[in-house]
């Protein structure tokens, strides 16, 4: 299976097609529902956000607590589509890609072509098992949300899916 | 009157969030290793395999099968010769807490739900029966909300037939698409009123996937299988035959005038733990 590696440059991304399973390893950062809110008032005030958004890649992810002794808790993917509202302000402040579950809406997918970035799936309810390939997790950000905190994550191997590449081709659009 | 101590009652209630939320049901299990078996499609294949494998590293490792461990929701049926002394409801709610510190789960709930405070483990939503004999039966539910969201009730005539039942609940299975985590487990609740069928919807969900219901519902539920799992949604909607692992319906006498039907999704991730005392 191709290997991929953080942060992802135009060429890699291009080179991805939808359907296409990869396993990624680097640098990914968890947001969701609040920390997007913020992210995106930030933006719409001109205010530096609390991570630079260039060149990163997002996983929406909300961690159980760390048990002892493990670097992360149960931390599969939430649905993509919430998040959908605030996204296009966030491709357009660079950021690169996404892991999620389930489908987006046609604003995302254009932007997705537009500025030739991708969106990943993961195996969704398999929390338990996804955590096995993230090596380190530090809350960096919005602390006060707790779980909704923004994370640091260091991934190795974590198995993805193409879903949306970057000429806008959707898995979930071509395989009925 | 036989008594029980609400100590007992909360130390229960904490070791079945543990185990709830660890542990998948093994009728569950069951079911997905069947349809793993059954499965065609080379990508649900995969996305099933991913999902057995990932309840026996939660089980092995002692990790939530999904970070979503859900709004606990606490079924308590108690005999009408137990006496409790004390606080029930605050005995469930510690126990919860409890647990769910226990096993570094996660705090989902909002105190207020239009403030959308800092989460915190609990209250959970309590379910209180009294029934006969002297036995205390408590099941804790976490509901995941990704397919809770997905809910819905529908008030029929009651002249509706059974196509147009059938027909709601597929519509249900496939607005909620590929967002709530297929294969599916569909809770159905017909008949009583609007908030009884959904309680009846979500009761549904404990009821053991390997089960004979009476003839009529029985019916029901395998064509509803059979039609649903034609849908080709399948595992995260990415197509196959597992659309849905079962389809479970509980019914309650109802008015002369009406026909409610309500549908309680659950994810594959159905996840609940039982003990009589």
């Amino acid at each position: 299976m191709k290997k991929i590696r953080t942060p992802l440059d135009r060429r890699q991304i291009t080179k991805l097609k939808a359907g296409e399973r990869v396993l990624l390893s680097g640098i990914i950062y968890t947001a969701r529902d609040q920390a997007h809110k913020r992210l995106v008032e930030a933006i719409a005030k001109n205010k530096k956000t609390p991570i630079d958004l260039r060149g990163q890649i997002i996983y929406y992810c909300v961690p159980t607590k760390t048990p002892r002794g493990k670097a992360i808790g149960s931390c599969g993917p939430t649905t993509s589509a919430r998040m959908d509202e605030f996204t296009p302000v966030l491709l357009k402040a660079g950021l690169k890609g996404m892991i999620g579950k389930g489908t987006r809406a046609k604003e995302v997918i254009a932007a997705i072509k537009k500025y030739k970035l991708v969106y990943f799936l993961t195996y969704a309810g398999c929390g338990a098992l996804l955590s096995q390939y993230i090596k380190k997790a530090k809350p960096i950000a919005y602390k006060d949300l707790g779980p909704e905190a923004i994370y640091k994550l260091e991934v190795k191997d974590f198995p993805l899916l193409v879903a949306i590449d970057s000429k806008g081709n959707n898995l979930y659009a071509v395989r009925k | 009157m036989r008594k029980i101590s609400t100590k007992k009652i909360q130390d229960k209630v904490s070791a079945l969030c543990v185990q709830a939320n660890l542990v998948l049901r093994k009728d569950v299990f069951g079911t997905l290793r069947s349809a793993y078996a059954k499965e065609t499609n080379k990508r649900a294949k995969d996305i099933l395999g991913a999902i057995i494998a990932n309840a026996r590293i939660a089980r092995k490792k002692s990790l939530a099968i999904c970070q979503d461990t859900g709004l606990p929701c606490v079924f308590v049926e108690i005999g009408s010769e137990v006496k409790i002394n004390g606080d029930l409801k605050a005995a469930i709610n510690k126990g919860v807490v409890l647990g769910y510190r226990k096993a570094y789960l996660r705090n989902s709930i909002v105190s207020d739900p239009l403030l959308r405070s800092r989460p915190k483990y609990s209250p959970a939503v309590i379910h209180i029966d009294v029934v006969k004999g002297n036995k205390l039966k408590l099941t804790v539910l976490p509901k995941g909300f990704g397919c809770e969201n997905k809910t819905q009730l529908k008030m029929f005539k009651p002249t509706a037939g059974i196509a147009e039942i059938k027909k709601f609940i597929l519509e249900v299975i496939k607005s909620a698409g590929p967002d709530a985590c297929p294969p599916y487990v569909v809770g159905v609740g017909i008949g009583g009123t609007a908030d009884y069928a959904c309680f009846l919807a979500k009761k549904a969900l404990l009821r053991n996937l390997v089960h004979v219901s009476r003839f009529i519902v029985h019916r029901l539920e395998k064509d509803l299988l059979k039609d649903i799992n034609k849908l080709n949604i399948g595992p995260m909607g990415l197509g196959g035959k597992t659309t849905v692992l079962a389809v479970n319906i509980e019914t309650y006498p109802t008015h002369i005038a009406g026909l409610p039907v309500a549908v309680n999704i659950s994810c594959h991730a159905l996840r609940s733990a039982t003990i009589v005392i």
